[in-house]
């Protein structure tokens, strides 16, 4: 089951209703288009599909087909944390895959997938050209090389208590409560 | 097309390198001390960043006046985050650190740059020879590699045109700009430079081809899409030195007589992206790029097309496809790209590679590139060296070089005492070659002979703990989930591949497997249209080949020879060699396979075991208790004690 749209995403996806009448209707403009609304809000819900089909006036079924031809394009929202195992030659031989396994167990989703709160996301990638650091993953921007099956833990746990810390601050410096 | 207007040509340029000059003079002349970091994604990622933080904090709190001056990737990944700081003052030459974490910049600054003491202990090399410190060209790393076409990667801001038209940059252009077409496709021709994107089709005659078709609306594309997921030479070109790139493929553009070009460059890179679309701007400002290149009659505009991220992409004529608007599936050839290309015009389409060598061709002339590298292959070659080596990261060397002297003269050799197994060479096209193979040159026609190839430039070394089955099948999963789907072969072939690999590797292998492999792979080369089907077996071949040892291992006696196959393998505790009461193993189990014996050693649940290998890291060096066996029956098996009652 995809997520609702959120109200943010709305009225993100109002703006690229406008911003793509701006830009010509050439075929040649469909992976450019996407590539724009997933810069907009980083997956391509059903909606978006449509949009384009419409703007193009090709079928939905094309526009999805091309757009899952594309490892770039991913149609649920990723998570705040979003988490890239890397899966190249270099982390492969040392280890990545194990890795990649700590993250889904530990946060109990698959690869390609979303935690229900949203906060992290998994997905493989190939060479983010750190070998000499293999095996490497990256949350958020932060790449972090030579990963170990115990750092896992420790990374998202450092994430869950942050959020923690933060949601206890926003208490804090509600006035009036 | 008319040989532009050469005084033109040559006063614009003139002018913008004067300018250029200039402003690098005044950098150098200022008597304060410079500081290079290497800001490439591999800097960045291994914390160039925070370095370069760390110094602008330094420096303000030390209150050291010193220039930061950010370049791009010389290749010596080992080393980074790195930095060169030159400091006359001091007394001694630009200094190479390696390694430069916060803490060293910090440490660096108060000390080097502040009080004059280089700390002779993070010092990799002077770029410089002199008495004091080793010159880094005293060091294989570096001697023995031929810097042609990253000789200024590293060295210069690649977000600064004037830092590269300073040193040369775009001479050739304003020299070709008055040299007919057909006379720069000869020179091209005579230098004998072999296409770098994979197959090595002579460049000159692609170039040719596509002068000589009729059609006047001709296209170029820069095939910067780089799909092979442990190389990444052309993003590290990209983002050093694009301004080489965009030279390069505004001679092509020029000799060939295309008026619009392309550079497809994978999203992935978003930093190649951002860096090469600057450069795009700064040149068409400086009259480099536009209507009437310096003054001449030659016009050209250069986009950037980002690509999604598919291997098969890299193919051409499904490079072509995905910039039209659609699945990027490949298509039969003939007709080539040069006849029709992208939306039917005549299109050359060349690697970032080829096309940045082009310049260093023109400058120094073809006789010079032809002393270079061997008879049928000249020039150098870039590869990525990654994998079990000391030294890894970008190595530039002249073709011809042998793999023995790439891999253990210049790159050191294997880590850790361990012995070398297998190479891995062109990445999902090529192959596995072991010891027996290691003085082979490298050259296109030489890698060809062996079974591997030349390919994407990606080199993967691999110890005696690595098993080629598995390196087999990690790239077969590749290929297979990126084949387009076009070619019945490609697409069913490459998934019974895999599923037979997969087999095999969870020890359960059959009899005539192996000759099934062989077949199949047979089929599948015969049987695909385009390279990434013809070449996908090749992993799988050569491994056979060369590693049948391994393969008959898996499948006859269940076992990985090199302990990496995981459920081939198992995990004990020695109960004679566990330290009573040590919990280093507990501590770091991701699953808690790990329990207490009746005695308080250890010993590890079979059932829960993920088989990471975590304990055998953990565990101290003077106990070395836990024990890797293959396959996983030599494990003794024991039995968890109760959990203990807890005490209230
Ligand atoms: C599956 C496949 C992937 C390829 N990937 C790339 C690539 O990433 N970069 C590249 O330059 N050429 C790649 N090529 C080769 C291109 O089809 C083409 O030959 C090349 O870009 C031509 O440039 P060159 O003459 O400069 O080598 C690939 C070919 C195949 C079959
Ligand atoms: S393979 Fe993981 S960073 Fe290169």
């Amino acid at each position: 089951m995809l997520p609702e749209l959120t109200a943010e995403e709305k009225s993100i996806l109002d703006d690229v209703k406008t911003d793509l009448a701006e830009i010509s209707k050439e075929r040649s403009k469909l992976i450019p288009i996407l590539q724009f609304i997933q810069s907009k809000i980083n997956y391509l819900p059903q909606v978006a599909i449509n949009l384009v089909a419409d703007h193009l006036d090709i079928s939905p079924s094309e526009v999805y087909g091309v757009a899952t031809f594309y490892n770039q394009f991913r149609f649920n929202p990723p998570g705040r944390n979003p988490v890239k195992v890397c899966m190249g030659t270099a982390c492969h031989v040392r280890g990545g895959d194990i890795i990649l396994e700590n993250f889904e167990r530990k946060l109990e989703i698959k690869e390609g997938e979303t935690t229900p709160d949203r906060e992290f996301s998994v997905e493989r990638v190939a060479c983010v050209g750190c070998c000499a650091l293999a095996p490497v993953a990256i949350m958020g921007e932060t790449v972090h090389g030579h990963m170990q099956p115990s750092k896992v833990e420790g990374l998202v746990l450092r994430v869950r208590i942050e959020k923690e810390k933060q949601e206890r601050e926003k208490q804090k410096n509600e006035p009036g409560k | 097309m008319n040989p532009a207007n050469k005084v033109h040509t040559n006063s614009q340029y003139n002018a913008l390198r004067q300018k250029a000059e200039k402003k690098r003079q005044a950098f150098l002349n200022e008597p304060v001390p410079k500081i290079h970091i290497g800001m490439a994604t591999c800097g960045i990622a291994a914390g160039a960043l925070d370095t370069k933080a760390a110094f602008e904090d330094a420096l303000a709190r030390h209150s050291v006046n010193a220039r930061i001056h950010t370049v791009g990737c010389i290749g010596h990944c080992y080393a980074e985050p790195y930095v060169i700081i030159d400091h006359p003052d001091s007394g001694f030459p630009p200094i190479f650190y390696h390694e430069v974490t916060p803490g060293k910049a910090g440490m660096l600054t108060n000390l080097f740059l502040k009080e004059g003491d280089p700390r002779f202990e993070h010092v990799l090399g002077a770029t410089v020879q002199n008495e004091m410190i080793p010159w880094i060209m005293d060091f294989p790393r570096f001697n023995l590699e031929k810097r042609v076409v990253m000789e200024k990667c590293g060295r210069i801001d690649p977000e600064d045109i004037d830092e590269y038209i300073a040193e040369d940059g775009y001479s050739t252009l304003a020299d070709i700009l008055q040299r007919s077409p057909e006379e720069i496709i000869k020179e091209i021709k005579d230098s004998g430079l072999r296409g770098r994107g994979g197959a090595g089709f002579s460049t000159g005659r692609k170039w040719e081809l596509c002068a000589n078709t009729s059609q006047n609306d001709k296209l170029l594309i820069c095939n910067a899409d780089e799909g092979d997921p442990g190389a990444y030479m052309d993003r590290t070109i990209l983002e050093s030195n694009p301004h080489q790139v965009l030279e390069g493929m505004i001679i092509c553009a020029y000799a060939v007589g295309a008026d619009k070009a392309i550079v497809y460059v994978r999203a992935e890179y978003p930093l190649a992206v951002k860096i090469i679309t600057q450069a795009i701007q700064q040149a068409k400002e400086l009259g480099l790029l536009g209507h009437h290149i310096l003054g001449s009659s030659f016009d050209l505009d250069i986009d950037v097309f980002q690509g999604s991220g598919a291997f098969v992409c890299g193919e051409e004529t499904a490079l072509i496809r995905s910039i039209e608007g659609f699945r990027g599936m490949a298509r039969h050839r003939p007709p080539y790209p040069v006849e029709r290309g992208l939306w039917g015009k005549p299109t050359v389409i060349n690697n970032v590679k080829t096309l940045a060598t082009v310049v260093p061709v023109l400058s120094n002339g073809s006789a010079w590139y032809r002393e270079i590298g061997t008879e049928n292959s000249p020039g150098t070659a870039i590869f990525s060296v990654v994998g079990n080596v000391v030294h890894p990261g970008l190595v530039e060397i002249p073709m011809g070089v042998t793999l023995r002297t790439l891999i253990f003269d210049i790159c050191g050799g294997i880590p850790g005492k361990k012995k070398f197994k297998a190479v891995q060479i062109g990445g999902p096209s090529g192959g596995c070659l072991p010891e027996e193979l290691l003085d082979t040159p490298i050259d296109f026609d030489s890698l060809t002979e062996t079974g591997a190839m030349m390919g994407s430039g990606g080199m993967v070394v691999m110890d005696e703990d690595t098993c080629t089955v598995d390196i087999s099948r990690y790239f077969l999963d590749f290929t297979q989930k990126e084949s387009c789907g076009k070619c019945t072969f490609c697409r069913i072939g490459t998934f019974h591949l895999l599923s037979i690999l997969e087999r095999i590797t969870k020890g359960e292998g059959r009899d005539g497997d192996i000759e099934q492999l062989k077949q199949l792979s047979e089929d599948i080369k015969n049987g695909s249209l385009c390279g990434l089907g013809k070449t996908a077996p090749n992993p799988v071949l050569t491994s056979l080949r060369y590693f049948i040892d391994d393969y008959e291992a898996h499948i006859k006696e269940k076992r990985c020879p090199a302990m990496m196959c995981r459920p081939l393998i198992a995990y004990y505790i020695d109960l004679d060699k566990c330290a009573r009461g040590c919990d280093a193993c507990v501590g770091c189990c991701p699953v808690e396979a790990v329990f207490n014996t009746s005695n308080r050693k250890k010993g590890i649940d079979q059932i829960l075991c993920v088989k990471c290998g975590e304990c055998l890291v953990a565990c101290p060096p003077e106990y070395d208790a836990v024990i890797k066996v293959s396959p996983p029956e030599l494990a003794p098996i024991l039995e968890r004690p109760p959990e203990p009652v807890k005490k209230a």
